[in-house]
């Protein structure tokens, strides 16, 4: 129907008393702030926009509802005016392909909500703007009111693509704004419009047919919708609407099978007509003076950076890079706040006594100091995923391994997942809502965790140095960093390795899509980079910090009192032996100290689970630490420091010289590289993350995957560990 | 049921995208997988539009398009998508 003209939607079947469902009549003033949602393609500089509206003040919202994400801020457009603005994330039509995409639908399909925005920011690519405009055109139709923010209008004048914008303006019937919201260019203007009151646009480019209307009417009665084509939308969509009860859904499937409905030939058309209708509309708006034009230079970067060779030389060549950055350059401002946090300790106990400052050092600055340390690897490790996402690199990276992934039953696109797993799996388990397969999806979800995050940092960076000796390989490296990168290695070869087995298992009739457009290579913008490593270094202190702060309290009571008078019986039978023995008084008090440890609730309590962990080379202190940190892995080091500081007058001294000084029974180090070994292959694999796990649910809906998780990873670490100390010992 | 553009009725090319070498170019005649076509179709592989073959994937899959006369995107399929997109001649 390319020839689909200039249409109001009917007044017709307007709100009715029997209408189960009534439409929001809120007006906007009672509301206070105009609700404005961000729509447009992937890459189209949503985001960037969303930036500029709303400055700082941005907050990332998780909405109640289960997959619902989308970030919202405040945006002062004139002093008066201020204006709540919804990112929502990039999609290419109404018709989700995948469950990110889905969020915009369940926005838009239910008028009725809260949630339902006053108008839409369409962003357009100025550069490609036929394929932009099909969103647009299918949210015209909606009848929402719109706003077109053409954007990117420096790269379309670099193609030589001229828009003549009151021409597109007359045709699209809706205000265009030309932009660069990188630069920040437009954006003014575009804020004065965005403070108007705005209608919905009369113009209408697509109608659904004839033939159809009677079903549409019905639908638009049942659900009192004001508009056609969103009754069509219902009429597709139904089994994916989520505020639709089983009654509705049971009312359209049978109006769909009545009226003899099916859904793709119709969206395929839908599609074709559009494009004509927009190919039509642009012969007079867009004019390309094209000069011999040299090849875009993404293109020729590409031909470098996903070069047979050269591509993986690269790709491992940057992998590399973020290891030793990690491992090397943090190590510098990391042994500062070490210090730091050693010498605050040391003056507090120089300076104070009682109990309560017992508690403050032995308890609250031996676990906070093991948290804050990590602050330098952790924004590291950020900052270069950030960067890889910002450049367009990530996208190239997902195009060289679809063919490999696949192999193993994951996608080109479960790369994205993988790699941010290794800075936090949640984050990255919710990226992998852009896989459209539910199978490649389910397994990306269940390996993710077994890549290393940046949680596990602590545990390998403290249990490294302790027993791999600080020396250069091959000039270059350094054997640390090597075995850090080991490390990180079992973990994506176990995820790997897990993901194949269950393709093996699981049964799908599903296909696997590959289709995606390749963003342009941009220079990352540093202030976006900084706002990222500001805010994930802020959520892993405060985060974490809370937790291990509330776990090394009770840890600390725990470890400092016992069962009726335990404490004090084990006292004096150490005094005594220790006297029998005659030691040197330091040696009694630590003595004293140890078998105070040993009789504690805390003692209890490791000496119960021993018999499980030791065949893994692992004594009770170990033990309390195994356990706390099944909340998060962060408590590991926190726990340590505070279990090895209870009972020693030795707090000045960092975790890892702790851990050093530890003697067995036969009076050698007790962490011996066996049992080093033992428990950094015990972090690499289990489950510790309660986050991860709700995660899992989350995504998932329903406890199977994340009790699969728990388990499996679990299982495989345990066995893990008894194989590699058994075998170095 | 393949979709086609009204003016290549007729005119069923034996030859995909899947087929086009390195740095040629071609231009969609049809799409013959119809679930495949409703995410081809809104990428902008509609029938009429001149697509060339960019680039290979280290391993020979997955491949980029260069898609539109003016050379508007880049997109990445997997071969055996390519295949479902049939060029005109």
């Amino acid at each position: 129907m390319s020839n689909a003209g200039i249409r109001t939607a009917p007044a017709g079947a307007a709100a009715s008393a029997a209408a189960p469902h009534a439409a929001s009549t809120v007006p906007v003033a009672a509301r206070g702030l105009t609700r404005i949602a961000l729509i447009g393609n992937p890459n189209s500089g949503k985001t960037s926009l969303f930036n500029q509206l709303t400055g700082l003040n941005q907050k990332v919202g998780n909405f109640p509802g289960v997959t619902v994400d989308r970030k919202t801020g405040v945006s002062q457009l004139t002093p008066q005016h201020h204006a709540e603005i919804i990112d929502l994330p990039g999609t290419y039509s109404l018709y989700p392909k995948s469950l990110d995409e889905k969020v915009i639908t369940d926005l838009l399909y239910d008028q009725a909500s809260a949630q339902y925005p006053d108008f839409v920011v369409v962003t357009a690519d100025a550069s490609n703007l036929r394929r932009n405009l099909l969103l647009f055109t299918q949210l015209a139709d909606l009848g929402l009111p719109l706003v077109l923010a053409l954007n990117m209008m420096d790269v379309a004048a670099q193609h030589g693509i001229n828009i003549d914008l009151d021409a597109l303006q007359e045709e699209l019937g809706v205000p265009v704004i030309p932009m660069n919201a990188r630069k920040g260019i437009g954006v003014a203007a575009l804020k004065i419009v965005m403070a108007q009151q705005l209608d919905a646009g009369t113009t209408r480019f697509y109608e659904p047919d004839a033939e159809l209307l009677p079903m549409l009417r019905q639908i638009r009665y049942y659900f009192n919708l004001h508009n056609d084509y969103l009754a069509l939308h219902y009429a597709h969509q139904f089994r994916h609407i989520s505020f639709l009860t089983a009654d509705d859904k049971a009312y359209i499937a049978e109006l769909v099978a009545k009226y003899n409905f099916e859904p793709t030939p119709r969206q395929a058309q839908e599609t074709i007509d559009r494009y004509n209708h927009i190919n039509e509309l642009l012969l007079n708006v867009v004019s390309v003076t094209r000069t011999e034009k040299a090849e875009p230079y993404s293109n020729r970067l590409d031909r470098v950076l996903t070069h047979r060779v050269w591509g993986y030389l690269i790709f491992l060549t940057v992998l590399f890079l973020l290891f030793q950055a990690v491992f090397s350059w943090a190590s510098y401002p990391m042994e500062l706040i070490d210090q730091g946090v050693a010498w605050i300790n040391s003056l507090i106990q120089t300076s104070f006594e009682g109990p309560l400052i017992s508690l403050l050092t032995e308890g609250v600055l031996a676990g906070l100091g093991g948290v804050l340390i990590f602050i330098p690897q952790i924004a590291l490790l950020f900052a270069f995923i950030a960067v890889l996402e910002e450049t367009g690199y990530m996208a190239r990276v997902t195009f060289m391994m679809d063919r490999i992934m696949r192999k193993f039953g994951l996608n080109g696109k479960s790369v994205v997942p993988l790699i941010s797993g290794m800075a936090c799996a949640v984050p990255a388990i919710m990226s992998a809502r852009t896989i459209e397969n539910r199978k490649d999806r389910m397994i990306t979800i269940f390996v993710t965790p077994l890549m290393s995050c940046s949680a596990r940092i602590p545990v390998y960076t403290v249990l490294i140095g302790l027993v791999v000796p600080d020396q250069p390989v091959l000039g270059i490296f350094n054997l640390r960093g090597v075995a850090l990168m080991g490390l990180y290695l079992l973990g994506f070869v176990s995820a790997v390795g897990s993901a194949w087995a269950l393709k093996l298992i699981m049964k799908t009739k599903e296909r696997s899509y590959f289709i995606m457009e390749f963003p342009v290579y941009r220079w990352p913008r540093w202030k976006n980079v900084g706002l990222t490593i500001v805010e994930k270094v802020k959520a892993f202190v405060f985060q974490a910090g809370k937790v291990i702060l509330a776990i090394s309290v009770i840890l600390w009571v725990l470890a400092s009192y016992g069962p009726g008078n335990a404490l004090e019986k084990a006292e004096q039978q150490a005094r005594v032996t220790a006297t029998q023995q005659a030691r040197s008084a330091a040696e009694v008090e630590s003595h004293v100290a140890s078998e105070k440890l040993e009789a504690s609730y805390a003692g209890r309590f490791g000496h119960l689970i021993e018999p499980v962990i030791r065949p893994l080379g692992f004594d009770w202190k170990i033990g309390i630490s195994l356990l706390t940190s099944f909340a998060a892995r962060e408590v590991f080091v926190g726990t340590m420091s505070t279990i090895y500081s209870v009972g020693q007058d030795a707090n000045e001294l960092t975790v890892q010289q702790k851990l050093a000084a530890e003697k067995g029974l036969d009076g050698k180090p007790f962490f011996t590289p066996a049992r080093a070994g033992s428990l950094l292959v015990f972090y690499v694999f289990a489950m510790q993350c309660m986050s991860t796990l709700a995660t899992t649910y989350r995504e998932t809906k329903g406890w199977t995957w994340p009790m699969l998780q728990l388990v499996y990873m679990t299982g495989l670490a345990y066995v893990a560990s008894l194989l590699v100390y058994q075998l170095l010992s | 049921m393949p979709i086609r553009s009204a003016s290549a009725q007729t005119v069923v090319a034996p030859r995909s995208v899947k087929d086009l070498r390195l740095g040629e170019s071609g231009t969609i005649c049809c799409l013959k997988d119809p679930e495949m076509a409703l995410k081809l179709l809104e990428m902008g592989c509609i029938p009429g539009t001149q697509v060339r073959l960019n680039s290979r994937a280290p391993l020979g899959c997955p491949i980029t398009l260069v898609v539109g006369e003016a050379a508007d995107y880049t997109l990445s399929l997997r071969v055996s998508e390519a295949a479902t997109i049939l060029l005109k001649e």
